[in-house]
């Protein structure tokens, strides 16, 4: 016998590592809809497997745990049952000797604090909460409900345009969501659970690089409606499109001097190169939407005179204005607003960052726009002071990455306390206090300031990326219901007691993505539409592709890659490079097509119609 | 079109024909469970699975199309050995005491089962346990679902009212009545095509043979029954009769053999609605500008099921007219009761309908009206009568047909074609014609307003210089589809007939069941042909009925009419289990 041993791992055990990654990606995969207690029955199922067997309450309470779960699935549990559960579960999370049972005994409190209703639905009518389908996860996802294994599937067989025609059937911008879209779609994509979810984004540009001008469907007859649309963000434009679609006239307020909203005065050209847009904008308005810009509705005109002379009014005014962090020097010369920094690169007016030290706070995509968009001015460093983990950070992960690829500086655990000025009176340079991770609240853990020194960031600039908020007040003023600083309008887009005026996007929700105000759009022209005493209905001609009966043998992912650092950290050019043809018939291929495999073929496969 | 082999057998069939037709055009069978053809297409029982060369996992048959090239393989050892698999899965979860379940011998699961050879199932037997509502006229055995999902498509895709649903998830989801409600919460039609295409025992109307055994076996009752028109044309589906051997007349014998007293006509009672619904609908057109229209008409109890619970507001617009069934029973029991010179409560009426709706109907309260009980006892479909005419082992093919008994049994063309979609409508104008005009009209005259049509038939015609829009539709996903057509404005009808079926009562949900066949249509052309060989064909010169006005009624629309034949829709209690 050897004194020591390396420790090897037998077939078995390597067997069953394999399994555990099945797993993980199973369970990013699992679809919504499912019954909570036949999960956390399963999910006992498992721990109890974990459980070493010495102590009572993990290796006799968990399976005693199943069985009353059991009892409450298959009829044969009273209303006292919950409390025998949940008297079961309190006593092994109070005296289980190891994580292992005490945790698994916390799933089921939790389970019994989370969704008491649904025990109480079985025990009473020996159902599960009803009405949710296993629906296409992609699909579902999608806040604009886009078809999405439809285009994937066109994708694959070189039908561009068809890609297009569908999914402007439901999203009238797949250009802009092609190029920025947050892809909700991909989370839980069913192809998870064989190796990695499908690069929807990805192949998305790789239709609107490659199909040639689609035009828009005919337009409806006309109805001789009229709808004011306030705002051309993707909110505003989307309603009017649809509207304008169904016949009805529409006329857009914006307070700028060019459409697009946060699209152009929040995303950079790097990530969304302006002639795309313009184009797809240009597009959007070609049924006769007349543009008025530069007219700010509040001041030049009251949403009251708007409401009077049109038939509709659709309030999408984004949220615009900076959030202040109030700290000490927070008005020196050179703090500014992320959201005026971007607005004026938006009107091509480019700040002068040369040879700057950019300080920027805040931890979401905004924050990070800026920095990349420092670099490219020739600042001589972009530093990103967040008050919490690099992990924590809001933005999407590769654009965090792509950020530090290009040089920008992460600072996390540096919470802002004061601004320094030099004697000029100009910024010199940010306090931060060191920040440690503390006890987890409401699922994110809480930032304590840490027993160390604050510390002197050297700059010439702060830029303040804090998150934005809604100029309501001229809204409220003239009647419009505001509620925690956000407008208050309905999941209709209905703005309360107010009949024929509507409200979506980010002036409802806050900051939020760019689908979701595409979808809010959606909805708003479809209830409108009704309003207005119609009915239209938005479909595609577009016939889907069979699927392809073939085998779905694991393949990797398609990533998006960016142009070298070098090149794209001088110019605004579009960073990310398109997939090639080879790439995205492959990762076409991969798409498993679960509005046919599954239960989307026999309810909820295909929205064909709206 | 598009080349493949299936079996190495080289075929070519049109592009985007599915591997199941693509083998049956080629007279290759691949056996199907689930599958419904337009209907229910959905892979879920896995039976049809095939293989096909260079695929490792197997393709089910039902829902994918044909590629060229492809090679098919029907029957190789890894589709025998999953299809099996398969089907011994479906048993493990399946009451399979076939001997005693109403569909032994016309179950698409024991055949598949008795196909494959299975001999003896590996698994453990596992049955659900949920619990149905007892007495309700429809019944549900969850042990016996096999979650083919059959009865959700054709309440949704058919029938519009989305009354069964997927419940629960993972091992524990089962098919039960949507939105967590019991049956009788819902706003079923009881209309009963969730039965007849259900490929096995797991949905079936209420028995209800032995009360009627028993009324049978009790000396103080008068027994009398009543057969339907669309029953004549399908009760020797089951019992092995050709078409033309399969008479009302031989139907009464067996009938009488069992012991039943006298056998009647529901078509006698048919040509009495005539009277009484075409005098009201007449009524209504004199007095144009004060009625809304259009009148529709109320003998499907599934239709006025349906319309109180989806249009309420439209009720008062239906025929005041009970149906044939309910005017045959309050008949029976007074007029015929008069004639025997018995206590009416002796009489027992037995109703033989294509129809599960009918036993929700004779339970209404509010359609007792000749103070002697129920008017009508007991409901039985054709299917039961089946049954009954099979476990007193009569064999029907050696009976001598005989007259059906006097005067409840004379009846007119114009009845008989009530149990085809249309049926009622162009009943009613030939007489409206006649109340009209005075004289009658070709009988064929209006015959536009048959067969059955994908959405609503409609026909113009004019009587005495005025001009009537008419319209007719069967299954209440069409009926819903004419209905709110009809709200939005876009038409407007002066009379409307509503089957709940589609086909109307031929393709009831009472009748015979054929997996996977439609056979609505063929019965109705049996009706048809007996409306055209009958000397008699519009309802008003039905003798019998004739008579019993003069006797009885005096005319139509009477007082006495009125306290027998007509009802106040709104009074109708909706949930049978309250009724009993």
């Amino acid at each position: 016998m050897s004194r020591l041993s390396m420790i090897t791992k037998d077939k078995a055990q390597a067997t069953v590592e394999e399994m555990y990654k099945d797993l993980e990606r199973r369970i990013i995969a699992s679809p919504p809809g499912l019954c909570p207690i036949d999960l956390t029955i399963s999910f006992v199922k498992m721990a109890h497997a974990q459980t070493c067997g010495k102590c009572v309450p993990c290796r006799v309470g968990l399976g005693q745990l199943e069985a009353l779960l059991g009892d409450v699935l298959d009829g044969r549990a009273t209303l006292d049952t919950i409390n025998l559960i949940e008297k079961t579960a309190r006593s092994i999370y109070l005296s289980a000797d190891c994580a292992i049972g005490y945790e698994a005994a916390n799933m089921v409190l939790k389970g019994i604090e989370g969704f008491r209703y649904d025990f109480e639905e079985h025990i009473l009518r020996d159902r599960c909460n009803f009405g949710i389908y296993q629906s296409v996860p992609c699909v579902s996802l999608c806040p604009a409900g886009v078809d999405i294994p439809g285009y994937i599937a066109l994708i694959s067989e070189g039908r561009y345009d068809d890609a297009i025609k569908l999914i402007k059937k439901d999203n009238p911008m797949p250009a802009t969501c092609a190029y920025v879209c947050e892809h909700p779609c991909e989370t839980r994509c069913r192809r998870n659970m064989i190796d990695d979810s499908i690069n929807i984004r990805g192949l998305k540009r790789f239709a609107v690089d490659n199909a040639s001008e689609v035009k828009n469907p005919e337009r409806m007859p006309l109805t001789g409606k009229k709808v004011a649309v306030i705002g051309a963000g993707p909110s505003g434009l989307t309603c009017a499109y649809f509207l304008s679609m169904m016949g009805h006239q529409v006329d857009i307020y914006e307070r700028r001097n060019k459409l697009g909203g946060m699209l152009r005065y929040g995303i950079p050209s790097y990530r969304l190169p302006r002639e795309i847009l313009d184009k797809e904008i240009d597009t959007l308005l070609s049924y006769g939407v007349n543009v008025f810009t530069n007219v700010t509705v509040g001041k030049d005109i009251s949403v009251v005179d708007l409401k009077d002379k049109y038939d509709s009014v659709y309030i999408a005014i984004g949220a615009q204005i900076h959030k202040n962090m109030g700290i000490e020097g927070e008005d020196i010369l050179g703090v500014y607003s992320a959201v005026d920094i971007l607005k004026e690169i938006g009107d091509g007016i480019y700040p002068d960052f040369k040879d700057k030290k950019v300080a920027i706070i805040g931890g979401g995509n905004v924050a990070i726009d800026v920095a990349r968009s420092a670099i490219r001015l020739g600042a001589k460093n972009a530093n990103i002071i967040y008050r919490r983990r690099k992990d924590d950070m809001p933005a999407l992960k590769e654009e965090v990455e792509a950020a530090i690829a290009e040089g920008c500086e992460v600072y996390e655990l540096s919470n802002p306390i004061k601004v320094e000025s030099n004697e000029d009176g100009r910024v010199k340079a940010l306090i931060v206090k060191p920040q440690i991770v503390g006890m987890i609240e409401n699922g994110r853990p809480k930032m304590q300031d840490a027993k160390e020194k604050p510390i002197s960031i050297e700059c010439d600039v702060v830029v303040i990326a804090i998150g934005q908020g809604i100029e309501s007040k001229d809204f409220e003023k003239d009647g419009i219901p505001v509620r925690r600083g956000v407008i208050d309008a309905l999941s209709s887009a209905g703005v309360k007691d107010i009949p024929g005026v509507f409200a979506g996007g980010d002036c409802i929700s806050g900051p939020a993505t760019v689908i979701q105000a595409i979808a809010a759009g959606k909805v708003a022209a479809a209830n409108i539409d009704n309003y207005l005493g119609y009915h239209h209905v938005i479909e595609s001609d577009v016939s889907i592709p069979q699927p392809r009966l073939a085998d779905r043998v694991p393949c990797g992912r398609v990533n998006m890659k960016e142009r070298p650092i070098e090149e794209r950290i001088d110019d605004f050019l579009l960073a990310e490079c398109p997939m090639s043809l080879e790439e995205a018939n492959q990762e076409s291929k991969r798409c498993l097509r679960c509005d046919h495999f599954g239960f989307g073929v026999f309810k909820g496969g295909r929205t064909e119609k709206w | 079109m598009v080349n493949l082999t299936i079996n190495n057998k080289k075929v070519t069939v049109p592009e985007g024909t599915t591997i199941l037709k693509a083998a049956e055009l080629n007279h290759i069978k691949i056996p199907n469970l689930c599958y419904l053809e337009g209907l229910n297409e959905i892979g879920a029982c896995r039976v049809c699975v095939v293989e096909i060369e260079g695929v490792n996992r197997l393709i089910t048959a039902c829902n994918n199309v044909v590629e060229e090239g492809m090679k098919i393989y029907t029957n190789s050892p890894k589709v025998r050995e999953v299809r099996r698999t398969n089907v011994e899965l479906i048993l493990s979860q399946h009451d399979a005491r076939c001997a005693s379940c109403v569909r032994s011998g016309n179950c698409s699961l024991q055949e598949i089962a008795n196909d494959l050879g299975i001999l003896d199932i590996p698994y453990e037997l596992q049955l659900p346990h949920a619990k149905w509502s007892e007495g309700f006229p429809l019944v549900r055995n969850y042990e016996k679902c096999i979650k083919c999902m059959r009865c959700i498509e054709v309440c949704d895709k058919i029938q519009g009212l989305n009354i069964w649903d997927i419940a629960n998830t993972g091992s524990r989801t089962r098919v039960d009545v949507s939105k967590n409600r019991r049956i009788e919460e819902a706003d079923c039609a009881l209309c009963g095509q969730c039965i007849t295409h259900c490929p096995v025992g797991a949905l079936r109307e209420r028995d209800d043979t032995d009360k009627v055994f028993e009324a049978l076996a009790d000396k103080e009752k008068i027994t009398v029954v009543q057969i339907a028109p669309a029953v004549r044309a399908a009760w020797g589906e089951s019992l092995g009769l050709k078409r033309e051997e399969a008479t009302v007349n031989r139907l009464a014998s067996a009938l009488k053999m069992m012991g039943f007293d006298y056998v009647f006509d529901t078509n006698f009672a048919a040509d009495l609605t005539i009277m009484e619904e075409g005098s009201e609908f007449v009524e209504k057109l004199k007095n144009r500008e004060n009625e809304k229209f259009p009148m529709f008409t109320s003998c499907c109890p599934g239709w006025v099921r349906f319309i109180k619970t989806q249009y309420p507001d439209m009720v008062n617009q239906l025929s005041t007219a009970k149906s044939p069934q309910q005017m045959f029973g309050a008949i029976a029991k007074s007029y015929y009761a008069e004639i025997l010179n018995v206590d009416p409560s002796k009489i027992f009426v037995v109703s033989i309908m294509p129809c599960t709706a009918k036993k929700y109907e004779a339970g209404v309260e509010a359609l007792n009206d000749a103070g002697a009980g129920h008017d009508v006892d007991v409901v039985l479909t054709t299917r039961e009568v089946d049954r009954m005419i099979r476990s007193e082992h009569i064999d029907v093919r050696f009976l001598e047909e005989v007259e059906l008994d006097s005067p409840l049994g004379i009846s007119t063309g114009a009845a008989v074609i009530f149990g085809a979609t249309g049926g009622v409508m162009e009943a009613a104008l030939r007489s409206a014609y006649y109340l009209v005009e005075g004289k009658n009209p070709e009988p064929d005259a209006f015959k536009d307003v048959r067969g059955n049509k994908e959405g609503w038939k409609e026909a113009k015609f004019t009587i005495d210089g005025i001009e009537l829009n008419v319209a007719v539709a069967s299954g209440l996903g069409n009926t819903r589809r004419l209905i709110e057509t009809l709200r939005s404005g876009k038409v407007s009808y002066d009379f409307v007939e509503i089957m709940a079926c589609p086909g109307g009562c031929a393709g009831g949900g009472g009748q015979p069941i054929w997996d996977g066949e439609e056979l609505a249509e063929e019965r109705a052309k049996v009706l048809y042909g007996l409306d055209e060989i009958n000397d008699l064909r519009f309802s008003h010169e039905n003798p019998a009925v004739i008579e019993c006005y003069e006797r009885y009624l005096q005319k139509p629309l009477s007082h006495t009419s009125h306290k027998l034949l007509h009802t106040n829709q709104e009074e109708w209690e909706l949930n049978p289990l309250k009724n009993e």
